[in-house]
């Protein structure tokens, strides 16, 4: 049951990378990052359990972390063109954001 | 349970489809001109590659290269393409002929180098035999955690991992100083050197930023 699930979430992993590659526009590309992010997250629990030593949920936990990073940091490059604008801004001239 | 009859199988098709997948990956990448996709599907290939180490066991290897690879890297290479253009330049078909031999060469090279490589497991290895038997045989009562890598990084080697966490810690720190925060910080003054104060960008000036023919 589980070696059925890991083998369709490895299709669904070829999938998200058809749209990566093939994807037009940018959105679709973070969008195939970040749904590629938690597919692998999953796979790595099943195949843990496939493998017969479940601990590897740890290290799925951790990749669930990571993701989460990546895509914010992600946005927030496409919202503001910097990863150094802080999330919120002192008044004064180029603030795009009031609040 | 024929899962655990067929494990052995079904683990060598799991790794098969994770390194075709890399392969796929790789060669997108040679092919693609956005810099964008290029940096997208370099984190996706930080997450194939750190989901395949976990498949063959290198539990630690795939902690740091999906911190660095699809985490850290992702971001560094976001922040530099701010600094360049958002498309490569088209290639030149015969300019590339040097640098594929190279790499055909080294491949091969590398190739011819595993040939002298011991066998996966094999119990005879220097890997095997030396201080890793010692290991395999007393960390179970020493320490008590499975994985033998983790203790021999955490526990036996533990001041040492300190000390290289030490060094990679104040690096990237010295580093992020150098470059600066905020406002004062090294893009922040080359856009204020390029025009006065630029528009912050509106939703519209994102949308209409299609990726160029490929």
């Amino acid at each position: 049951m589980t070696a059925a699930a890991l083998i369709a979430l490895l299709i669904g992993m070829l999938l998200l990378l058809i749209r990566a590659i093939a994807g037009p526009t940018l959105y679709d590309r973070v969008l195939a990052v970040n749904s590629f992010g938690t597919k692998t997250v999953l796979a790595l629990g099943l195949l843990g359990f496939v493998m017969g030593r479940p601990e590897f949920l740890d290290i799925a936990i951790l990749y669930a972390l990571i993701n989460f990073v990546a895509t914010i940091a992600i946005l927030k490059f496409f919202r503001y063109r910097s990863f150094q604008v802080p999330l919120v801004r002192r008044g004064g001239q180029g603030g795009g954001n009031n609040g | 349970m024929d899962d655990v009859i067929d494990v052995n199988i079904g683990m060598e098709m799991v790794n098969i489809v994770l390194l075709g997948m890399l392969f796929i990956v790789g060669i997108a990448i040679a092919r693609m001109r956005s810099l964008f996709g290029i940096v997208m599907l370099s984190g996706i290939y930080s997450l194939v590659s750190a989901a395949w180490y976990v498949a063959v066991d290198a539990v630690d290897v795939a902690f740091t290269e999906a911190a660095v690879g699809a985490g850290m890297s992702t971001a560094v290479l976001l922040g530099a393409m701010l600094l360049t253009s958002r498309t490569a330049k088209p290639e030149k078909p015969l300019k590339n002929l040097g640098p594929f031999l190279v790499c055909i060469v080294t491949g091969i090279l590398l190739i011819y180098a595993t040939v002298d490589l011991p066998g996966f497991g094999d119990p005879n290895s220097p890997a095997n035999s030396g201080v890793g038997l010692t290991y395999l045989q007393i960390n179970w009562h020493d320490t008590g955690i499975p994985n033998v890598v983790t203790p021999v990084l955490g526990s036996y080697r533990g001041f040492d991992t300190l000390g290289e966490t030490t060094v990679v810690f104040v690096a990237g720190l010295a580093v992020a100083l150098l470059l600066g925060f905020g406002e004062r910080s090294l893009a922040e003054t080359i856009r204020k050197e390029d025009k006065a104060p630029p528009p912050l960008p509106k939703d519209d000036a994102i949308s209409n930023e299609k990726e160029g023919k490929e």
